[in-house]
């Protein structure tokens, strides 16, 4: 398996080359150049995915890890040192399969949307470099190397928000973006310095090895402020990942990150990066449990409050990409919410298979959704519902593909969505009845703000339009064809007899209770979404009147934006940067200054002694002998 | 003649070289030459020190060599090299060779370079040398050099930023001196030899008490110790391109290579006492400066306070006392160095240009000087430590370091620190973002060129070193650590 170093090394390859040569290429070149290198990746990871579960991964009933590479690349003291290498398990296999998969499909798209933009050749390089981070990330074999890759998709993420640099909008989106999931990071960082600091190792198999049996003992029950200092670290890691997944209320960078193209909001801020927090929690999902179940249950309840929060700003928004980016918070928040309520081993860990499995299914309807979306804008040059309208006419092949995606995000079988869907509040029905109604509301909510978004592009609306729109090209079309074909059948896939708790493969079923309660939720939303948009009415108006409150709040996404202003600007920027600025030249500096005028001040008056008379030198030479005299008699 | 001889030896003999020079194609020849021949006089030493390392794995201090001075006070002129002082040389010579690129077109050339050339006389010789007296005179000729620089060749309050940083240096190297001859007479030894005296005395506690704040004091104003590095911004933004880039790439390092090569080596029971008060400013230095560069608009402004943000970062991890966290407190050095010598070399650059250093005066330069703004881009990511770079490394390795130091003192301490990631990623941010990205602001800078191959030269040569460390930790942070091990072993001693 060491070929699977290939999958890491070509990216970064394609990177280097495309930043430092790609501008002497023609832009074509350079993106086929980009596309095919990551056909490669996408054919390699294929291979080892093949590899792993069919031919070498399974050993006497369970799931191995294997690593098929790993060196020593800072050591820091005899025990801890940072490594870089490969894990293959089954999470890690399966976020190889998702991300070339998503990759490629976003590099052949770009092809057609990102044609004829300036720096083409940058956004491919840009984009091999985050696939690169991103591939490393998940196959990391200890959680410091996580943290490097984790940093690098950071930038990564930065330097694509940022695509179109001179506008202003993606300047500030791109330095949001990099500063709030920095602030988690720093959480991170000083929950694996705590971790390490007792366990004395970074690697993850060690971590989780035995029930998490070596961090429970090394900690050995020690508390910090009443709350025991394992759960303080493991809470800390959380916030990294809380941060990169958008959880409340670190989600505040991800909408504004729309500001990046949009085959890059399907490829980092649906399906992959964003999903980075969620794995994780589930590459440590053991110490979590065996270790902090306090943090696990907190992470349940953010889950579930970030999952209903964000669905319900999604349904007042009307920028379709926005829209989006609120589903795509809920959903991760739905993830986490499956971790949060899962227990260990078996079918009692149902909510960590159904978390990966839904992260595997939401990953190829979201980004369908938006290149979907991407496509429409491609079409009528806005992002804005009000500028689109019965495309469905105009633009088939992206309005059935839509439409595939909605239904497999809504729940309704047999798409993939509704499966993975159902096994999380499978899971959460049998273990927390209240996180499980909070998941069904939202279930419904869901369905109900994706068909306003589905009725509000293709059907009701603008019907005027200047120019025609007309339906995207090969390259774009392909990507969703494809896309919406892994839509619609990911959810069939045996997803127990891969992934669980305990790597060992167990039966799951469909829950007949929860199953029909989901699908009425989900039926539900769209009729209600039907009746209220398919045609043009007064009844959303109605029910913004008549719920007013909440529509403003919802709208201006509860004001948070608001609050992370004054946070920066008022309290960072004026209350204590500029105070310290102005200590620092006037109070530091100032006694500095003060001390050297002091200096050539008295030497001013010092010197006034030296006046070169020599009657002067006289008298002082007999007031000295005197008064020396008078002293010599009084002291000796 | 030892090799370590010639790092002193060819800058001579470039300022003797330059006298005859007429043109400035000549004089240009005579620096390229002269830095090149450090260049390579570096790569030569790294193979030495590696090849004689092998063969005397114990010996503290490789390649010495000695001559009497003065006889009567037993001062010698004792060369030596460890694996700290190596790679603080191969900083030094990095730096020194991409200086000269970036000075390219000076006015009054031959002046100026006379003066670069004596400053370089001085870094050298500190590093080289393990005498204290030595050690000081170099120290001072590093100095005086940098009067003349800033207040003939500078911008702005030239004049005033020139005299405060003389003096305030001056002052710390006051304490220096009296710390010298304090350690001369209160260890009771006949030499100035720093190894001699960290092997055969123990200097008693009670001078140590008093002699560790001298020295670390006055070694600490050079490394910009807080609240003594006032003179950091203003000598900065005064300093014309390539001194800023030595200054703070290099002479800044010396005030922390001096704090652990003197004041800890030399007086491991009181850094064991007294450590924590400086451990406290240290730590104020990391977060002060890093907030006051938030709401600088001045770009050399904003590089100078993150220079005592990082700097801060050296000295905080110098006194953390454990191998970890001062090997990292050497990387930070390495990294420090080269990365705010690129920043400096590209401000310089784009001074030279749009005749401003107002961020709030430009805009979109990425359009305009792409190759670099690029390299800004890269510098900054670098000093927020992204991972492939120099920063990661070395404050990885220091946060990392300090963490394993026991006690909640320590503890806070090392997360306050690990603060300064988040207001480095904001300042830095906001720079980038104000100054290269966004609409062009002053229609005037359109059509400005890009870099000169000079600066190419300049600016590719220190991005090259930087990702050198960040992709190839492991061998630099092998040597440093190895050769702390005798300061280690000292420190372990005192507290038994």
């Amino acid at each position: 398996m060491e070929y699977s170093i290939l999958i890491l090394i070509t990216p970064l390859f394609l990177f280097l080359f495309l930043g430092l040569v790609g501008g002497k290429l023609r832009p074509n070149i350079a993106g086929i150049i980009g596309t095919l290198g990551m056909g490669f990746c996408a054919v390699l990871a294929y291979s080892v995915a093949y590899q792993y579960f069919f031919v070498i991964g399974k050993t006497a009933d369970s799931w191995q890890s294997i690593m098929p590479i790993n060196f020593e690349w800072l050591r820091f003291t005899e025990l801890l040192h940072i490594d870089l290498g490969i894990l293959l398990d089954p999470i890690s296999v399966m976020m190889l399969v998702v991300i070339t998969t998503v990759s490629f499909m976003v590099h052949i798209y770009s092809l057609g949307y990102m044609h004829g933009e300036v720096g083409f050749q940058r956004y491919y390089a840009l984009l091999s470099l985050f696939s690169f981070s991103m591939l490393g990330l998940v196959v990391a074999t200890n959680i410091f190397q996580m943290y490097i890759f984790w940093e690098l998709v950071g930038v990564s993420s930065y330097s694509l928000i940022g695509f179109y640099y001179q506008k202003p909008s993606a300047v500030l989106a791109s330095k949001k973006a990099f500063i709030v999931t920095r602030f988690a990071d720093l959480g991170f960082l000083v929950g694996i310095l705590i971790l390490s600091y007792y366990t004395k190792t970074f690697d993850f198999a060690t971590l989780t090895a035995n029930n998490a049996e070596l961090v429970i003992s090394s900690f050995a029950g020690g508390t910090f402020m009443g709350m025991s200092l394992v759960s303080v670290a493991l809470a800390l890691i959380f916030m990294g990942g809380a941060g990169k997944s958008a959880m409340f209320p670190l989600h505040i960078w991800l909408p504004d990150a729309m500001e990046g193209p949009t085959p890059v909001s399907a490829l980092i801020h649906a399906a992959t990066m964003v999903v980075a927090g969620v794995f994780l929690v589930a590459r440590l999902f053991p110490v979590y449990f065996f270790a902090a179940p306090d943090v696990l249950t907190m992470i349940a309840y953010i889950g579930a409050f970030t999952a209903l929060f964000a669905a319900v700003i999604a349904i007042t928004q009307t920028d379709i990409k926005r829209v989006l980016a609120f589903s795509t918070i809920s959903q991760i928040a739905y993830m986490m919410a499956a971790l949060g309520v899962s227990k260990y081993g078996d079918h009692d860990g149902l909510g960590y298979m159904a978390s990966m499995f839904h992260l595997f299914t939401h990953a190829f309807f979201k980004a369908l959704l938006f290149l979907g979306a991407g496509s429409v804008i491609h079409a009528v040059h806005s992002n804005e519902m009000k500028d689109m309208g019965n495309l469905h006419k105009y633009m088939k092949i992206t309005s059935i593909t839509f439409l595939i995606a909605c239904l497999a995000i809504a729940g309704i079988p047999p798409f993939s969505g509704f499966f993975s869907k159902d096994e999380i509040l499978a899971a959460a029905f049998h273990n927390q009845p209240i996180i499980f109604w909070t998941l069904w509301i939202v279930a419904g909510l869901t369905a109900f703000y994706m068909f306003r978004l589905y009725f509000g592009i293709f059907f009701n609306g603008k019907r005027d339009y200047e120019h025609k729109p007309h339906e995207s090209g090969l390259p774009m079309a392909i990507p969703l064809m494809i896309l919406a074909v892994f839509s619609v059948f990911t959810g069939l896939i045996p997803f127990s007899e891969f992934i669980s708790s305990d790597n060992k493969p167990f039966e799951m079923h469909i829950d007949m209770v929860v199953a029909s309660l989901s699908v009425v939720a989900a039926i539900v939303g769209i009729v209600v979404a039907y009746t209220m948009y398919f045609k043009d009415s007064n009844k959303p108006a109605a029910v913004a009147a008549r719920l007013k409150g909440l529509y403003t709040a919802s709208l201006n996404k509860f004001y948070l934006d608001e609050v992370w202003m004054f946070i920066t600007k008022k309290v960072i920027f004026n209350c204590v940067s500029r105070p310290i600025a102005w200590f620092d030249r006037h109070v530091i500096d100032g006694t500095m200054d003060n001390i050297a005028n002091v200096t050539q001040k008295a030497s001013h008056r010092v010197r006034g002694l030296q006046s070169g008379q020599m009657q002067r030198y006289v008298a002082f030479l007999v007031a000295g002998t005197i008064l020396i005299a008078i002293l010599v008699l009084i002291f000796v | 003649m030892n090799i370590l001889g010639l790092f002193v030896v060819v800058p001579v003999l470039m300022i003797l070289f330059l006298f005859l020079c007429k043109d400035i194609k000549s004089i240009r020849a005579v620096m390229v030459t002269g830095a090149t021949a450090l260049l390579a006089l570096t790569a030569v030493l790294v193979v030495t020190f590696l090849r004689e390392r092998a063969a005397n794995p114990d010996a503290e201090m490789l390649l010495v060599q000695s001559w009497t001075w003065y006889a009567p006070l037993n001062i010698t002129m004792t060369l030596g090299v460890d694996g700290i002082s190596v790679m603080m040389i191969a900083l030094s010579s990095i730096i020194v060779f991409t200086g000269v690129f970036s000075s390219w077109n000076m006015d009054m050339a031959k002046e100026f370079f006379l003066w670069y050339c004596l400053l370089t006389i001085g870094v050298f010789g500190f590093f080289i040398t393990i005498d204290l007296f030595s050690m000081f005179m170099f120290y001072e000729v590093a100095l005086i050099p940098m009067y003349l620089l800033i207040g003939l060749w500078g911008t702005g309050k030239k004049e005033y930023s020139a005299m405060k940083l003389t003096l305030m240096l001056m002052g710390g190297s006051a304490f220096l001196m009296i710390g010298i001859i304090g350690i001369f007479f209160a260890s009771g030894a006949t030499t100035f030899n720093i190894v001699d005296i960290a092997n055969s005395v123990r200097i008693p506690i009670e001078h140590q008490r008093w002699i560790f704040p001298v020295t670390f004091l006055g070694f600490g104003v050079l490394g910009a110790l807080f609240p003594f590095h006032t003179w950091s911004p203003d000598g900065h933004a005064s300093a014309p391109t390539s001194v800023s880039m030595l200054h703070a790439g290099v002479l800044m390092k010396l005030g922390g290579y001096g704090c652990f090569r003197v004041a800890i080596y030399l007086m491991p029971e009181a850094a064991h006492e007294l450590g924590w008060i400086f451990l406290i400013l240290t730590g104020i230095s990391v977060v002060y400066g890093a907030f006051s560069a938030v709401v600088q608009t001045d770009l050399k402004y904003i590089n100078a306070y993150s220079s005592v943000s990082h700097c801060g970062l050296v000295l905080f991890a110098i006194l953390m006392l454990n191998q970890t966290a001062m090997t990292g407190a050497v990387m930070q050095m390495l990294s420090h160095g080269l990365m705010t010598a690129l920043f400096f070399s590209l401000i310089g650059l784009i001074y030279g240009r749009t005749h401003t250093r107002d961020i709030r005066e430009m805009g979109g330069l990425m359009k305009i000087m792409p190759f670099a703004s690029v390299c800004y881009v890269i510098a900054g990511l670098a000093s927020l430590g992204l991972p492939g770079l120099s920063g990661f490394v070395a404050e990885m390795t220091i946060f990392v370091g300090a963490f394993q130091n026991k006690g909640v003192f320590y503890t806070v301490f090392t997360i306050i620190a690990c603060c300064s990631i988040v207001i480095t990623a904001v300042y830095i941010l906001r720079t980038i973002g104000k100054f290269l990205y966004g609409p062009i602001q002053d229609s005037h800078h359109i059509g400005l060129p890009d870099a000169a191959w000079y600066e190419k030269v300049s600016a590719v040569g220190l991005i090259v070193a930087i990702a050198f460390m960040g992709f190839y930790p492991f061998g630099i942070s092998h040597i440093i650590s190895d050769s702390l091990v005798p300061i280690i072993n000292k420190l372990g001693a005192a507290l038994v």
